[in-house]
């Protein structure tokens, strides 16, 4: 199995503790940060384990890319700590488990990997995505969400299959070489976990924000600002490359759009609390969300704009009760574009 | 045209009797597995007197009278065993009165549940009835008249033959009768305080009557709806889980379902917990104390609280469900079949079991589930297997099938709800005797010329 690409050494020299110090879901001081810090090194029982809310932003705070979260995950699965109960984790194993359906298909730039949504295929359409060929399906799917159920090794499993699944299938017969990913977990996965657990990926991914900004600004002449303040709801696999972040707001500034300034955005972003509801962890979940949404709407807010279709399906209702619209980032492209 | 053929067109009119050989060839089956068996006519009265003027006939004629409801019942409760006369009661679909205050409705027996469903929708939206997990043209009086439920059931009172408020019953001699405070006053709100006669029509299987009017029980419809689905992987956990949902008092309805497929449900017992309330206040705090109420289960990590999109959360709070009916032709050939055991809410793993090892030996797949009624008094499991109606075999299979389930329940404790006429022999016969005997006692009493529904309630029919 692909072990992970973690040195000790980074942590020894680091001072901050950042992981920890910055934890939003769990409290340290400089003390018990440093010494649970080395437990979880060692692989030891720290509470780090039992704690972690997977919110995965620990990778973005250490600023050595030295892979903190990826490594909680990894000891949790050794000490058998399942974060979501049992038979919740085996069904979903078994739901988003590879059909192996795929056939090869011939695509055509720009190719948008749909990951396992293919309810969301209908936003593949109009100028914004001319031409585009979109994939979708259990076959290609990142399975990074594993992380939330601290099952590193379902994703060492199913991962390289899925590349080559991709490459044969799509890229290389088609001769493309960029995979446009529109959920950040799968940018997320080709970036950070999969070079992180030494796993080659063959194609340039590309995070759909990329995509979206650089295509608005060749349909600039067409686009009709929307003169609205809106909410972002980031991610948490968002957190695996932070160095995207700043094409929300290029995008908004395209559009007509003021992200509004808010305390829970950035990298102080809430969870959705759909992985802290799997958790059972709902006191919390509640905690959370009631925080975010009231936030959006201090800061006046009219729209939530997501990229992540289970962070929408988990906070649209409670947006849409305080009045605000949910509404999917390529949809707000879309809107802005008369689509 | 024969003699009772004219007669019965005067008393309907003759577009409401055919003893044509398509209508006789369609009132012959049902949904089921049961053999069909032709009746000599249909009839569709319209009004109680010429429900009377048909009983009439058919006790100077001597021939049987079968009552007829939406015709879903799938085990074969309104097909004509010996013959005669099928009387569907649809063209009888007046709703007659709707109490508010009161919370009842007074509708003829050809009512749709659906239909009541719909009036109130439009004309009383502070109110509902309780719906079972059929069709909506599944009628209000067919449903009280086998015990049926729904999803209301837990929460309000049990099965929907316990929410009768008062019957017009056409008795087998051609008497009418007004059953409940309708009898004495001009409101139908309950069977009490007056001597109880409204249980000699329930559950008869249309044997001992013909039901042309009924009072239901109305409740109050909250603003909000939602649900929690909890997973586990051991099925001798479930009683205790309902055992403890049940006793917050919190739930509206409480269901239980397992199946091979999709894939993520197979192996798993899903517990599906619908909460209504008024408020987004009331709808947070009744889910906080139903899961504090299985905090050490989820904090186990041995099961837990899944978490529904919304689309999915539709689909499952849906009043009627309607998977059930998607699932019958999983099989394709639209057939389906099931065995809604009643049994003491212990005996769920007993019966999913059961389940199992009958689809098991059977060669067929399967949906288990079920519903709990009247706030854990029972638990409605059902062991349903879809077939494909042009596959003689398949159909043979899923007969064996239900026999097996039969057999089964009523080892584990339970009774076959509205049981075909086999597994109506089989109760009976482990049945006390002597209440055999008086069940007999009262039929001839009532049907001196065993008019009514013949072959049913009989342990040689």
């Amino acid at each position: 199995m692909n072990a992970l690409n973690f040195d000790p050494g980074i942590c020894a020299k680091c001072e901050t503790y950042d992981c920890l110090m910055k934890c939003q879901y769990m409290d340290f001081d400089l003390e018990s940060a440093r010494e649970e810090r080395w437990k979880l090194i060692r692989g030891e029982d720290t509470r780090i384990l039992n704690d972690c809310v997977t919110c995965y932003a620990c990778e973005e705070y250490c600023p050595y890319n030295n892979h903190p979260f990826y490594l909680i995950v990894e000891r949790q699965e050794e000490k058998g700590i399942h974060p979501v109960p049992k038979p919740i984790e085996k069904s979903q194993i078994k739901a988003m488990a590879p059909k192996g359906v795929i056939a090869p298909m011939k695509v055509k730039e720009p190719v948008i990997n749909m990951c396992y949504f293919p309810m969301m295929l209908g936003t593949i359409r109009g100028k914004l995505f001319e031409g585009a060929s979109a994939i979708v399906g259990s076959d290609i799917f990142c399975n990074l969400m594993y992380l939330h159920f601290a099952r590193n090794s379902v994703i060492k499993e199913r991962l390289p299959k899925m590349i080559e699944n991709i490459q044969k299938n799509y890229l290389e017969p088609s001769g493309v070489k960029e995979l446009i990913c529109y959920h950040d977990e799968c940018y997320g996965t080709y970036t950070s976990w999969a070079p992180a657990f030494g796993i080659e990926v063959p194609f340039k991914p590309i995070h759909l924000f990329e995509y979206l900004y650089n295509r608005l600004s060749e349909l600039k002449s067409e686009i009709k600002p929307l003169n609205l303040k809106v909410a972002y709801q980031r991610p948490c696999s968002n957190r695996l490359s932070p160095e995207i972040d700043h094409f929300v707001d290029d995008i908004f500034g395209l559009i007509g759009v003021e992200r509004v300034n808010r305390k829970y955005d950035h990298e102080n972003a809430l969870c959705c609390g759909g992985v802290f509801e799997a958790q059972q962890r709902f006191d919390l979940m509640e905690k959370n969300q009631t925080l975010n949404v009231d936030d959006m709407k201090e800061n006046g807010a009219t729209h939530c704009v997501f990229n992540c279709p289970f962070c929408f399906w988990t906070l649209s209702d409670l947006v849409s009760q305080k009045g605000m619209t949910p509404i999917m980032m390529s949809d707000l492209c879309h809107q802005a574009l008369g689509e | 045209m024969d003699r009772i053929f004219e007669r019965l067109a005067d008393i309907v009119g003759s577009d409401y009797v055919s003893n044509a050989a398509e209508e006789r060839f369609i009132y012959s089956r049902d949904g089921g597995v049961q053999m069909p068996h032709e009746p000599d006519y249909v009839v569709l009265p319209n009004t109680t007197e010429e429900v009377q003027k048909i009983i009439l006939l058919a006790n100077e004629e001597k021939i049987p009278v079968v009552p007829m409801g939406g015709g879903l019942v799938l085990s074969g409760l309104s097909i004509p065993l010996k013959g005669g006369i099928v009387l569907d009661m649809k063209r009888m679909n007046r709703i007659i009165e709707v109490n508010e205050k009161s919370h009842y409705a007074v509708v003829e027996a050809g009512t749709a549940l659906g239909m009541l469903s719909a009036y109130l929708n439009k004309h009383h939206p502070s109110l509902k009835n309780s719906l079972p997990d059929a069709p909506p043209v599944a009628t209000v009086a067919g449903n009280i008249m086998i015990h049926g439920s729904g999803h209301l059931s837990q929460s309000e009172g049990g099965f929907h033959s316990e929410m009768v408020t008062g019957l017009e019953v056409v008795l087998p001699t051609g008497k009418i009768v007004k059953l409940g405070s309708c009898s004495t006053v001009p409101y139908w709100f309950s069977r009490a305080p007056l001597p109880d006669l409204a249980g000699l029509f329930l559950g008869w299987n249309g044997t001992t009557g013909i039901i042309t009017k009924v009072g239901i029980k109305l409740f109050p419809r909250p603003l909000l709806n939602d649900g929690l689905m909890f997973m586990t992987e051991d099925v001798d956990t479930v009683p205790d889980i309902m055992f403890r949902i049940v006793n917050t008092e919190m739930c509206e309805d409480l269901t239980f379902f397992i199946t091979p497929k999709p894939a993520m449900f197979e192996g798993f017992q899903m517990t599906i917990i619908s909460i209504t309330a008024n408020s987004e206040k009331e709808m947070r705090l009744k889910k906080e104390i139903i899961r504090d109420a299985l905090r050490d289960y989820y904090e186990s990590k041995e099961a837990g609280f899944v978490p529904v999109p919304k689309e999915m959360k539709a689909f499952l709070l849906e009043a009627p469900q309607k998977n059930l009916s998607a699932f019958a032709d999983v099989r394709k050939g639209g057939g389906f079949e099931y065995v809604g055991a009643i049994i003491p809410v212990e005996k769920i793993p007993d019966a999913y079991r059961a389940g199992l090892d009958i689809a098991a030996k059977n060669g067929i797949t399967y949906s288990l589930g079920g519903r709990m009624i009247g706030r854990g008094h029972s638990f409605m499991f059902y062991f349903a297997y879809p077939f494909n109606r042009a596959d003689k075999e398949d159909m043979d299979r899923v007969r064996q099938a239900l026999d097996d389930t039969n057999h089964a329940a009523l080892k584990m404790g339970g009774i076959p709800w509205k049981a075909e006429v086999s597994g109506q022999q089989l109760i009976l016969k482990q049945m006390e005797p002597s209440t055999y005997e008086f069940m007999q006692d009262i039929r001839k009493l009532l049907d001196p010329n065993g008019i009514m529904n013949p072959g049913n309630w009989e342990v040689n029919p």
